[in-house]
């Protein structure tokens, strides 16, 4: 591991008493990318992001942030990072200026400073009208932005975000995800825990996925996809009867095919986009006219789904005792 | 805004601070939110103050004390004194809603010493403690208390209960830290402060306690803080010839309790502290 990585964690290992929260997780993440680290709820994420930003200590194996050790020099790790917890860890006391001002001041900005950088921030994030208003008046989504905000004053190079959206609306979520995507664009190096398989797929460049502690897997989210079984070549044709024409073509094309009479839908198993186009030759001159060629990747959801036996949210939904485990990690 | 270049970041100078400064600006934070919620204040302002007319008016008359004003007076000292006990109360009560919301977290994420959060906690704990003692200080003046003694010894008896105040923070980030809530911290402090205030000669004078209910009364470092802050302002005659060594002698008792506190607990408070956040 180089210079080039801006965060990487070496066998990071935590106990709490009899309980292995974390055990042996490993990865890296180049400079300027996003990792996405994905997994149910308790499954240790949050205590793989407190080992890597030193709220708690691994109980083997280490990480370092911006080439700072966590174990042997906290100090230059927190020089380096911005940490947004997974609630939004801002002062409802506080007007959203005052709460720029705080983080401002603790890092030791001086005020002229703290002024322009905050209502630089508040403007990025469209809480200047805000900015005098108590934190306590504020939205769900407009908390998360200031968290956010906050966690920035600095400019750290790295960026740490537990489960940023959760509970946020799908339109707060979106506007969330832009943000994110401008921070990495101005060369921020970020690394999120989600449950959502989909905030993976749209933010992050590597995911780990993260399942009892331990990783189960890890790769760009379009490896992961391919790891996980095949693809699937969907063909639809647009008249009913050219249907079972169509099957005998697909078939004699050497592929399996799948017929769902009432959608004119023909799915087959299928290694990748060669397939797509030595079809699409098949029907090429046939007389058969096609709707819709293409290539159906499984989603995340069928990846977690085979890595794990179990979907993501079941996990959450099947037991009150997921949500405890959490508590517990974390307590 | 204008946003920096592609790729590359342009971050603002980060000095280096002091605990100090460090330490100023969470006080600041936590006095805006005494400002936002003047609320907060009520334990050390209504609530002794209902005290005061509850035992000056309502048990006062079946009390007598040998302090030159009558009960009134002599009542002043043992307020104070629980009024300063409560310094524990503030500051569990603001530690542990600090931990619980995550806001220590995101102080620890920074590069502070992690020290500045009980430091500014503390401060701004004493400072509302003290608008109490002020607060006391003029309710007493209204119903008839008044300093006999030298401004010397009426400031000592000030510092007296300062001191106080700072051995209480030790005991309020023990149990700040040890709770998972603030209701829990509610429960706890009002379960043990309460009663070791009235197990003392904070309201009613130990002389006529039963013999062990006395040695506990006598013995009980708050009273000894209580006695000392009396005779300093000369509402109390010295103590009787039969009572308790910590009674003939209350300000060297006073300095020795809080001392003696502050070694013991404040070690068991920072670790307990440690491992709370650490976790």
């Amino acid at each position: 591991m180089g210079h080039d990585h801006a965060i990487e964690a070496e066998g990071l290992v935590k106990e709490f008493g009899e309980t292995l929260a974390v055990d042996d997780v490993s990865f890296a993440v180049p400079r300027g990318t996003v990792l996405g680290l994905l997994g149910p709820n308790g499954a240790g994420k949050t205590t793989t992001v407190r080992m890597m930003t030193t709220l708690t200590r691994p109980t083997r194996g280490t990480a370092r942030v911006a080439g700072h050790d966590v174990l042997t020099d906290p100090a230059a790790v927190r020089r380096s990072m911005g940490l947004t917890g997974q609630s939004a860890t801002v002062d409802e006391l506080l007007t959203g200026r005052e709460n720029l001002w705080l983080i401002g001041s603790l890092y030791g900005l001086d005020k002229r400073t703290i002024d322009r950088v905050g209502t630089e921030l508040l403007e990025r994030f469209s809480l200047a009208g805000a900015a005098d208003r108590v934190v306590k008046t504020y939205s769900g989504g407009m908390r998360r932005r200031l968290d956010l905000a906050v966690s920035l004053v600095a400019t750290p190079p790295v960026l740490f975000l537990d489960e940023p959206t959760t509970g946020l609306d799908p339109r707060s979520r979106v506007e969330l995800w832009d943000v994110l995507r401008d921070l990495v664009e101005d060369g921020t190096t970020l690394l999120l825990t989600t449950q959502y398989l989909e905030e993976a797929d749209q933010l992050a460049d590597d995911i780990v996925v993260i399942d009892r502690g331990t990783v189960i897997a890890q790769g760009t989210p379009l490896e992961l996809k391919d790891a996980s079984g095949k693809a699937a070549l969907v063909v639809t044709v647009s008249r009913a009867d050219d249907l079972a024409a169509a099957v005998e073509r697909v078939r004699g094309a050497g592929l399996e095919a799948h017929v769902e009479e009432a959608a004119r839908r023909i799915t087959a198993p299928a290694d990748g986009l060669s397939d797509v186009t030595r079809i699409a030759s098949v029907f090429d001159g046939s007389g058969i006219e096609i709707d819709d060629l293409g290539l159906q990747r499984p989603s995340l959801d069928d990846v977690f789904l085979n890595l794990t036996g179990h979907r993501a949210e079941e996990v959450e939904d099947a037991t009150g005792g997921a949500a405890n485990e959490g508590e517990e990690v974390r307590a | 805004m204008s946003r920096p270049e592609h790729g590359t970041l342009e971050r603002p100078a980060i000095r280096h601070t002091s605990l100090w400064h460090q330490s100023v600006t969470i006080f600041r934070r936590n006095l805006i939110h005494i400002k936002r919620m003047p609320e907060m204040l009520l334990d050390v302002t209504i609530q002794p103050v209902m005290f005061v007319l509850l035992f000056a008016f309502v048990f006062g008359g079946a009390i007598s004390v040998g302090a030159p004003a009558g009960y009134r007076e002599w009542l002043l000292g043992g307020i104070m004194g629980q009024t300063i006990a409560f310094a524990a109360f503030i500051v569990a009560v603001g530690l542990t809603a600090d931990i619980d919301k995550g806001i220590v977290d995101r102080f620890r994420s920074l590069p502070i010493n992690p020290a500045a959060i009980l430091v500014g906690r503390s401060m701004s704990s004493i400072t509302h403690s003290f608008i109490g003692i002020v607060v006391m200080s003029l309710t007493g003046l209204v119903v008839g208390w008044r300093i006999r003694g030298s401004v010397l010894e009426a400031l000592a008896a000030y510092g007296l209960l300062l001191l106080w105040g700072f051995a209480m923070i030790w005991v309020g980030i023990l149990v700040g830290s040890a709770m998972r809530s603030v209701e829990a911290v509610n429960g706890v402090m009002f379960t043990t402060i309460f009663p070791l205030t009235f197990l003392s000669n904070a309201f009613a004078p130990s002389e006529r306690m039963g013999t062990v209910l006395r040695a506990i009364a006598e013995w009980n470092p708050i009273s000894a803080l209580v006695q000392a802050v009396r005779e300093l302002w000369g509402n109390t005659g010295p103590a009787s010839p039969d009572a308790h060594l910590p009674m003939h002698h209350p300000v060297l008792f006073t300095i020795l309790w809080t001392v003696g506190i502050t070694a013991v607990v404040a070690p068991l408070a920072l670790r307990t502290f440690r491992n709370r956040t650490m976790q």
